[in-house]
C-alpha cells in the first residue's frame, strides 16, 4: 500500500495515508461535526411541523391577525429555517472547509508533477 | 359561468402562436450554442462541465420547477388551501439534503451520471446495471407526470377536446424536445431551462404583484376573500387537514407523501447529473445556493397564485374547468389580465414542460449509453469516443417515443400526484445507496444491489397494489380515482409507498453490506474519500 510509484498515475498514489493524514482527518471532522447534526435539526424541525399539520389542525388553524392562521407562520417558517440554513451552511463551507480542501489538493496536485 | 369564459376567452391561435415564438427563440439559442460544442461525450451530457454555479442554479429551477410545481400545487392551494402549501414546503426543505449531504461529494467523485458515484468502489458491471434501472424508472414515471400535464394543457388552451387531436399535440411537444436533445445536448437543455425558468419565475412574479395589488398588499385580505368565494369548504382552507385530514389512514398517508418529498430531490438522477455541469464543488455549492433561493422564492409566490385563484376564480370554477386543479393557475392569469396574459401564461406552462422532459431524456439517455453500454456492454471499452454519444442520441429518440406514448396514455392523470411517486422512488432506491456509498465504510457491492433493486421492487410493488392503480373509491375524497377502472386488486391501504419503502430500503442497503461476504475495499473508500472532500482528480471543466 505504501509503494510509490516515481510517476504515479492518479490511480495508485497511496490514498490511505493521505486519508488518515491529521490534515484530512480535521477537514472530515469539519464537514461532518456541521453536516450530521444540522441536517438531524432541519428534518426533526420539518417532521415536527408534518406531525403538527396532522395531529393538532385546530392549533394550526387558530388565527393569529385577521386570516393569518399559526399554521401559515409555522409554513413560513420552515422558508425562513432553510434559507438560513443555506447561507450559514455556504458561509461556513467557504471560510472553514475550502481553504482546508484547497491547500490537501494543491499538495496532492504538486506531489504529482514532480 | 366563468369556466365558459375561461375557455372560451382563451384564443388558441394566440396561444399556439405565442409557444411557437418561444419554440423558434429557443431553438435558435439551441443551434447557436451547440456550434460551440466540441463533441465528445463530456460536452454531449455535461457541456464540459463549464457553466457557472448561477447558469446552473438558475438551470436547476428550471429543471426542478415542473409543472407539477407550477400548475399542480397552486392548483392544489386554490381547492385545498393550506394542505396544497405542504408540497411546496415538502419539495423546498429537500434541497438541504442535497446541499448538505450530496452535491459537492458527488461532483468530486463522478462524471456523467449517478452510476459513477454508485459504482466508484463496488464491482462496476453490476451496480452500473442497477443505478441505470433505477434511473430509468425514476424518469419514466417523471416524464409521464409532464406528459400527462401537457395533455391537460392541450383541452384547456388550445380547446383541443378530442382524444387523437390532444393525442397529436403531445406529440408535437415531445419531438420538439427530441430535436432540443439530438442538436444541444446538455449545453442546448440547460439553456432551455435557462431561459424557461426566467420565464416562469418572471410571469409567477408579475401575476402575485398584480393579485397583492387587487388586495392592497393585504395577504389576509386576499385569504379572507378565498374563504368566502369557497363556500361551505371555504373555512378548511386556512388550515391543515381539507385534503388529508379525512382518517386516520388519509393522515398516516400525508406524513407518507411528506417524507417521501423531503427526502426525494436529492435522489432524482435528472437533479444529481446537473450538478455535472460546473467545474468544481465549490460551483456546486454555488448551483444549489440559487436554486434554493430561486425555488423557494417561486413556491411564495404560488402560496399567493393559488389563494389568489381561490379567491378571485373560485373553486367551483376550477373543477368545473377541463384539467380541474391544474387549470386554476391559467385561469387565474385569464381572470387578471385576459386573453393576453392568459397566452403568456399558457405558452410558459408549454416550455416548462418541454424543459423538464429534455432535461429527463438527457439523463435517461446518458445513463443508458453511459453506464449499460460504454461500461455493462461494451466493458468501458467503446470504440471512439463518438460512439457513446451516437448510443445515447438514439437513446434520446427511443425515450422520447416511449414519453410520447406513455403521455397519451396516462393523459387525464393527476400530474403531483404521478410527481410525488417518482420522488417515492428515487427517495427509496436512490437516496440510501448514495449516502451509503459516501458516508459509510463498510458499503459494499451487495449493499448497493440489494438497496436500489430492494427499494425499486417495494416502491413498485407498493404502487401497484395501491389504491392509486385500483380500487379507490371516489365518495372517499378529491384525490385521483384508480388508473384502472372497475377493478380492485389493492392490499396496501397508501397512496404513497414512502413510509414504508423508504426504512426499508436503508435497512436492506444495511444488511446487504453486514451480510455479504465480499469486503468493501478500505483503499478505495479511502481514495473516494478523500477525492469527495478535496476535489483532486476531480473532473475538470473543459472550457477555459
Amino acid at each position: 500500500m505504501s509503494t510509490t510509484d516515481p510517476s504515479p498515475p492518479p490511480e495508485v498514489r497511496d490514498w490511505e495515508s493521505v486519508q488518515s493524514s491529521p490534515e484530512f482527518q480535521d477537514l472530515r471532522h469539519r464537514l461532518r461535526s456541521f453536516v450530521f447534526p444540522v441536517t438531524g435539526l432541519f428534518l426533526a424541525w420539518y417532521l415536527l411541523y408534518v406531525l403538527l399539520a396532522t395531529y393538532a389542525p385546530a392549533f394550526m388553524s387558530a388565527k393569529i391577525s385577521g386570516n393569518i392562521t399559526v399554521g401559515l407562520i409555522f409554513g413560513l417558517l420552515q422558508f425562513v429555517s432553510t434559507f438560513a440554513i443555506t447561507i450559514w451552511y455556504v458561509r461556513f463551507a467557504d471560510r472553514r472547509l475550502d481553504p482546508l480542501a484547497t491547500q490537501l489538493r494543491e499538495e496532492l496536485t504538486d506531489g504529482e508533477q514532480k | 359561468m366563468t369556466l365558459a369564459a375561461g375557455v372560451a376567452g382563451s384564443s388558441p391561435v394566440l396561444n399556439i402562436v405565442i409557444f411557437l415564438v418561444f419554440v423558434a427563440i429557443t431553438l435558435a439559442i439551441v443551434v447557436r450554442v451547440s456550434r460551440r460544442a466540441k463533441g465528445g461525450a463530456s460536452d454531449f451530457y455535461t457541456a464540459g462541465g463549464g457553466f457557472t454555479g448561477q447558469q446552473n442554479g438558475i438551470a436547476i429551477s428550471g429543471d426542478y420547477l415542473s409543472a407539477a410545481s407550477f400548475l399542480g400545487i397552486a392548483g392544489a392551494i386554490a381547492l385545498y388551501g393550506y394542505d396544497g402549501f405542504l408540497y411546496s414546503i415538502g419539495f423546498l426543505v429537500a434541497w438541504l439534503v442535497a446541499l448538505l449531504l450530496v452535491a459537492e461529494l458527488l461532483r468530486n467523485t463522478g462524471r456523467f451520471t449517478m452510476g459513477d458515484v454508485l459504482a466508484f468502489r463496488m464491482r462496476q458491471r453490476p451496480v452500473r446495471a442497477a443505478a441505470a434501472v433505477s434511473t430509468l424508472v425514476v424518469s419514466f414515471f417523471y416524464l409521464l407526470a409532464q406528459m400527462a400535464g401537457a395533455g391537460g394543457l392541450v383541452a384547456l388552451l388550445l380547446n383541443v377536446t378530442s382524444k387523437a387531436g390532444q393525442s397529436l399535440v403531445i406529440a408535437v411537444v415531445g419531438v420538439i424536445m427530441i430535436a432540443y436533445v439530438l442538436i444541444g445536448g446538455m449545453r442546448g437543455t440547460t439553456w432551455v431551462q435557462i431561459i424557461k425558468a426566467a420565464l416562469l419565475i418572471i410571469g409567477a412574479a408579475i401575476m402575485t404583484f398584480w393579485v397583492l395589488a387587487i388586495y392592497g398588499f393585504n395577504f389576509s385580505a386576499l385569504l379572507g376573500d378565498a374563504v368566502a368565494k369557497g363556500g361551505e369548504a371555504g373555512a378548511k382552507l386556512l388550515g391543515p387537514g381539507a385534503q388529508y385530514g379525512k382518517s386516520g389512514l388519509t393522515k398516516l398517508d400525508f406524513i407518507s407523501l411528506a417524507i417521501a418529498l423531503v427526502l426525494g430531490t436529492a435522489g432524482l438522477p435528472h437533479i444529481l447529473m446537473r450538478f455535472y455541469t460546473v467545474p468544481s464543488a465549490k460551483e456546486a455549492r454555488r448551483s444549489v445556493q440559487w436554486a434554493i433561493g430561486l425555488i423557494g422564492v417561486f413556491y411564495l409566490f404560488t402560496l399567493v397564485l393559488g389563494y389568489g385563484a381561490g379567491a378571485l376564480v373560485g373553486p367551483a370554477a376550477i373543477n368545473a374547468a377541463p384539467g380541474k386543479a391544474n387549470s386554476a393557475a391559467p385561469l387565474l392569469a385569464y381572470a387578471l389580465g385576459g386573453t393576453v396574459l392568459l397566452g403568456l401564461i399558457s405558452a410558459v406552462a408549454f416550455a416548462t414542460i418541454l424543459a423538464v422532459v429534455a432535461g429527463l431524456t438527457i439523463t435517461a439517455s446518458a445513463s443508458f449509453a453511459h453506464d449499460i453500454y460504454a461500461n455493462v456492454i461494451k466493458k468501458g471499452a467503446v470504440d471512439g469516443k463518438n460512439e457513446e454519444v451516437r448510443v445515447a442520441r438514439l437513446t434520446a429518440v427511443v425515450i422520447g417515443i416511449v414519453a410520447i406514448l406513455g403521455g397519451i396514455l396516462a393523459n387525464g392523470q393527476n400530474i403531483a400526484f404521478l410527481v410525488a411517486l417518482a420522488f417515492a422512488v428515487a427517495a427509496s432506491a436512490n437516496l440510501p445507496t448514495i449516502l451509503y456509498s459516501l458516508f459509510w465504510k463498510r458499503f459494499n457491492t451487495s449493499g448497493a444491489l440489494w438497496s436500489i433493486y430492494g427499494g425499486l421492487a417495494i416502491t413498485i410493488v407498493l404502487i401497484v397494489f395501491s389504491p392509486v392503480v385500483s380500487g379507490k373509491k371516489d365518495a372517499e375524497g378529491h384525490l385521483t380515482a384508480s388508473m384502472i377502472q372497475g377493478v380492485d386488486f389493492h392490499w396496501f391501504p397508501l397512496d404513497n409507498p414512502g413510509i414504508v419503502s423508504i426504512p426499508l430500503s436503508f435497512l436492506l442497503g444495511y444488511l446487504g453490506a453486514v451480510l455479504s461476504k465480499d469486503k468493501a475495499d478500505p483503499a478505495l473508500y479511502a481514495e473516494m474519500e478523500v477525492r469527495a472532500l478535496t476535489g483532486v482528480n476531480a473532473v475538470k471543466s473543459t472550457v477555459h
